[in-house]
């Protein structure tokens, strides 16, 4: 097993460790960085559950390699809100619908949400319903999601 | 906050009806939730397991060398190691199974992914590397894999002399039963296999187990109640001494899963008693759908005899149900008999009930278990509609018990004083205007679209207690702090329920203080007291009564307090926002937290004899049962061309008593429905002969998307329910009554190509949708599809009027044609033969050559189908203009769309 030296900036802070090449930045994250609020539904690629925001694109951590994000800006749900604990535009809206039940899927949510409303290009909601059918949630059969995800596409304006 | 009025005199409420926040969420949106696998101690180990690669076998060696040199590796156990613990498997009663059972395979397997050793490793991924390394040597037998084989094959279980693990009713049929049914007007019997489901929820089970000194032991389990998996784990392993703390903050899902520890668990307590290190197991979602329990898998057939006008007269049931091989208790859901028609005015019903073991995954609970009672009856009420000639709706009238109609005791003696099935479908009827539907669809059906609509009703048993052994009240303790800041400890548990937030919202009304100044703690077994968290639709029904009755003697408690404090009377104190009022005195106003500190820390101010601090606890027993009633309504379109369903509309008309938060009960049912969908549409759990599962990854596997689910519509139809608070549970409501709705909706989309087909064989996948609309079976792969079949001219689409051609027509003879595919344009050679208005032909391209016939021509325009058979089975249905020495047109590829087509005369 090789080992490799990895240096990324997590949540604004920087990080180096040496992993094995076989270690998804998933679990890089989770158990090696202390991110727990990355949650590991299926590890296959299907739930959406794992995804990270990798140099301001949604990514399913659960796919990609920590030796791949070296040199990266990786963001989790961690990293969302304010310094001060103010919720992220995307935090609060999934609150107020109530788009979360037991909370498994919803890191990866929000991930996917603040990456496509986050940036310059704001998404209009059609696309932001093509890239939540990418999410599986087991609990709220999605009510409070599609309410959060028009809310924020009305919200940018699209 | 409007105040809204509560039914039970339970007066003004400012938070109860509301929808509030949750208190979950700020740590769940932030990813500072507590799930099993976050939790991290010094010194734990990992583990992994080896499993069965077979169905069923005695083992001859298990050779664990290989594992145990892995560097990395501190040990690998098999039962060899755990026997001496003599640790019990039990089923949620809390009672031992009837055949042998251990927590890794000791002598021999029964299904593919049984545990057979366990490996404790420095981390996950080099115990999964030394778990690959076992190797294990079976003598294979031939496996018993569906109900078919368990019924006609050898016994599985040594010791056993069928494979029934649980049989009820009788085999005859009682003559005054037989008679009824053969003699009445209409016999309707409708038969229902209902395939396996695999719970799924997001979080896979996982434990961390750790010895603590040799008289304790800490679990953090992702569970369904602490307190039960503490119970279960101290039965199980005999050790009463041993203090059991279970701890589980937040839960992914269960859904009945969870309901209590299986072998894989127990084995890794086991382990961690054994090596004493702490260890964790996660398992990942291969394991989880091919190794954990899984559920629904039944047959059902259900015969109920009608009058002329459509009054019920008789039934009978036969159902039988997959057990597995090491069910979570043995089970011929009687409950499903309970219930079938509980809701509907029927004199007589008889059943036959039986589960059986097989060598497969074992059987546990998910979501309203008995739920296939609720399928066969409204969709066989529906066929017996279509049969008998009267309305889905006018079956339901003039069969449903209505209000009047009680109180009345059902035909297998289930008592009903407040059930409202009939008034929440007529209070549907009035949000949906089904007329006007029926309109739309006809004329819908004209342009050839298939909508459909769907009715069930339904009522529920929900928070029952006092009848089954851990079926028990809820308990509440609440205190109000020395700061004036309150806290509960309450015995519910959320796997996203939210108990922690209608808990919270409950106390704040009945104590007069803000929501925000109620925190409720519950998930460790350590705190509080006894329940069987969510299991049976029960803790906002059981709990919230407990959190009232607590809430109230607290409440009583400040005000004498305060009366003495205050040399006022008790009657005349109020609480209201955190703050004691005397009525008609505003300058004696105190704040809780002063009353507080005092009844803390100046017991002589108290009253005599009054007992220093304010708490109090309660545990609440309700009414044994308590029903909660519906009627859901859908409406679908089915493609023709694709056998794909779309639900448009979704209507919700639920009777769940009081309602204490409206966004947790919506949830509540938006989630069972969203997994009936599954059901219905996608979900599958298949096997192999050999015993193979066959879903083991989401790929597989498929859950519903937001895609596949549509907008729920909620219309109010409560009543309030005798149980404290006039709560009704709605955990698993959705789960029982959205099969129906949708299934019924189908049915009726497809009318004019005829009834679904026997039995009912879920899931309803656009292959045997379109085999319904082609009228022909399209799954049967291996029969030897002819080339050429002949098409059905598409009589139900009317022409529209061909358009009048500029030039002359000339469709006989050899065309150059370009169909444009979504991989490309594909090039072939057509040759049509004209024969008065019908039309043949050939296809020629690289690929090969096929043969076609049944086309029809209309002036310039020809239409036919051709069923092709690689690189899949599907019908390409052409439509041309031709015009003059070129044609244009489209061609419908199944679920791939539409492609344009045009061509040229060849030369
Ligand atoms: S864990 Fe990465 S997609 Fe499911
Ligand atoms: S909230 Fe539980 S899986 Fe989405």
């Amino acid at each position: 097993m090789s080992e490799h030296r990895v240096n990324l900036t997590i949540n604004g802070r920087g990080h180096a460790a040496t992993v094995e090449a076989r270690m998804s930045l998933g679990d890089y994250l989770r158990d090696e960085a202390g991110y727990t609020g990355v949650h590991l539904g299926c590890e296959h690629g299907v739930c959406g559950a794992c995804t990270v925001i990798v140099d301001g694109r949604a990514v399913r951590s659960c796919l990609m390699l920590a030796v791949q994000a070296d040199g990266s800006e990786v963001t989790t749900a961690e990293g969302l809100a304010d310094g001060d604990g103010t919720l992220h535009p995307v935090q609060q809206v999934m609150r107020e619908e109530h788009a979360l039940q037991c909370g498994f899927c919803t890191p990866g949510i929000l991930m996917t949400l603040a990456a496509l409303t986050g940036g310059q290009e704001k998404a209009d909601e059609a696309t932001l319903m093509n890239s939540l059918s990418g999410h599986i949630c087991r609990c709220t059969g999605y009510q409070g999601i599609r309410r959060a995800a028009r809310r924020l596409a009305a919200d940018s304006g699209q | 906050m409007n105040a809204q009025q509560l039914p039970q005199g339970l007066g003004a409420a400012r938070y109860i009806g509301q929808r509030v926040l949750r208190k979950e969420d700020p740590r769940l949106l932030t990813g500072r939730g507590q799930f099993v696998d976050d939790i991290s101690l010094p010194g734990m180990l990992h583990c992994a397991f080896a499993r069965s690669a077979i169905a069923r076998g005695n083992i001859l060696n298990i050779d664990t060398s290989a594992a145990r040199d892995m560097p990395g590796v501190h040990a690998v156990y098999t039962q060899a190691d755990l026997a001496h613990f003599n640790a019990q498997m039990l089923s949620f009663f809390l009672l031992p199974p009837e055949v042998e059972m251990t927590p890794l395979a000791s002598d021999r397997v029964c299904y593919v992914g049984e545990p057979l050793a366990l490996v404790v490793a420095d981390s996950r991924a080099l115990a999964e590397d030394a778990a690959s390394l076992i190797e294990v040597e079976y003598a294979e037998l031939d496996p018993v894999v569906t109900l078919a084989d368990a019924r006609n094959g050898p016994p599985i279980h040594p010791g056993t002399s069928d494979n029934i693990a649980a049989e009820m009713g009788d085999e005859e049929l009682d003559d005054d039963l037989a008679a009824t049914l053969n003699g009445a007007a209409h016999l309707v019997t409708q038969k229902v296999v209902h395939q396996r489901i695999s719970q799924a929820p997001m979080e896979t089970r996982g434990v961390v187990a750790s010895r603590d000194g040799n008289e304790e032991l800490t679990l953090w389990i992702t569970c369904q109640s602490p307190h039960m998996i503490a119970r279960w784990v101290s039965q199980s392993l005999g050790l009463p001494q041993t203090a059991i703390r279970v701890i589980a903050k937040d839960v992914g899902g269960s859904f009945g899963l969870k309901n209590h520890p299986w072998k894989e668990e127990v084995s890794v307590i086991l382990a961690a008693l054994l090596f004493g290190r702490p260890l964790k197991w996660i398992e990942d979602r291969y394991e989880a759908l091919t190794a954990s329990n899984q559920c629904r898998e039944a047959e059902m057939t259900l015969q109920a005899a009608f009058d002329a006008e459509g009054h019920l007269l008789a039934s009978h049931g036969d159902y039988a149900c997959n057990n597995g091989a090491n069910p979570q208790g043995p089970d011929n859901n009687i409950a499903v008999h309970m219930f079938v028609w509980g809701a509907y005015k029927m004199p007589a019903y008889a059943f036959l009930t039986r589960g059986y073991y097989t060598n497969t995954n074992g059987l546990a609970a998910y979501r309203g278990p008995w739920a296939i009672e609720s399928l066969i009856r409204e969709t066989l009420l529906d066929r017996a509609a279509r049969k008998i000639g009267i309305d889905p709706v006018e079956i339901r009238r003039r069969n449903l018990v209505t209000l009047k109609d009680q109180p009345s005791v059902s035909s297998m003696g289930i008592p009903r004083e407040d059930i409202t099935p009939a008034e929440c479908m007529e209070k549907l009827l009035h949000h949906f205007d089904l007329a006007a539907f029926r309109k739309e669809q006809a004329a819908a059906r004209a342009e050839g679209r298939y909508l459909g609509f769907g009715l069930a009703t339904y009522i529920e048993p929900t928070g029952s207690a006092g009848s089954m052994p851990v079926m028990t009240g809820e308990l509440a303790q609440i205190r109000i702090e020395p700061t004036g800041k309150v806290t509960a400890t309450m015995s519910t548990h959320s796997q996203g329920h939210g108990t922690a937030t209608t808990m919270a919202q409950i106390i704040a009304d009945r104590l007069g203080v803000a929501y925000e100044d109620v925190t409720v703690f519950e998930g460790d077994s350590a705190r509080g007291g006894f329940s069987p968290g969510a299991a049976g639709s029960r803790q906002g029904v059981i709990g919230g009564g407990a959190a009232i009755s607590a809430a109230d003697l607290l409440a009583a408690k400040v005000k004498t307090v305060a009366a003495h404090l205050l040399n006022a009377s008790a009657e005349t104190i109020t609480i209201d926002g955190g703050t004691v009022h005397v009525t008609g005195a505003p300058e004696m106003s105190r704040s809780l937290g002063e009353i507080a500190a005092i009844a803390y820390g100046e017991p002589d101010r108290l009253p005599p004899g009054c007992e220093s601090g304010l708490e109090v606890q309660h545990r609440y027993q309700p009414p044994p049962m308590t029903f909660t009633s519906a009627a859901h309504a859908c409406v679908v379109e089915v493609d023709a061309d694709t056998g794909f369903v779309k639900i448009l509309r979704w209507i919700s008309s639920e009777d769940c008593g009081t309602v204490i938060n409206p966004a947790v009960v919506e949830g509540q049912i938006s989630g069972g429905l969203a997994q009936a969908i599954g059901m219905v549409l996608l979900e599958e759990m298949p096997f192999d002969a050999r015993g193979n599962p066959l879903s083991a990854t989401f790929k597989d596997y498929l859950l519903p998307a937001i895609s596949d689910i549509p907008e729920f519509e909620f219309v109010p139809a409560n009543t309030p329910s005798q149980a404290l608070g006039g709560m009704r549970g709605v955990g698993e409501g959705g789960a029982i009554i959205g099969p129906p709705t949708l299934v019924n909706a189908i049915a009726d989309a497809l009318i004019p190509f005829g009834e679904l087909p026997e039995p009912l064989a879920l899931p309803l996948t656009p292959t045997k949708l379109l085999s319904v609309i082609e009228g022909r079976d399209l799954a049967a792969h291996s029969a030897p599809a002819p080339v050429v079949v002949a098409a059905a001219a598409p009589a139900t689409e009317p022409a529209p009027a061909a358009a009048a051609p500029a030039g002359e027509v000339r469709v006989d003879g050899a065309w150059d044609m370009v169909l444009k595919t979504p991989m490309g344009p594909q090039g072939m050679v057509v040759t049509f033969a004209v024969d008065g208005n019908a039309i043949s032909g050939r296809f020629d391209s690289p690929e090969g050559s096929q043969d076609f016939i049944g086309g029809t021509l209309e002036v310039n325009r020809v239409r036919f189908d051709l069923k092709v058979e690689k690189p899949m089975k599907i019908t390409l249905k052409y439509d041309l203009q031709f015009d003059g020495d070129s044609l244009s047109g489209k061609c419908k590829m199944g679920m791939f769309g539409s492609a344009k087509v045009s061509g040229t005369r060849k030369v």
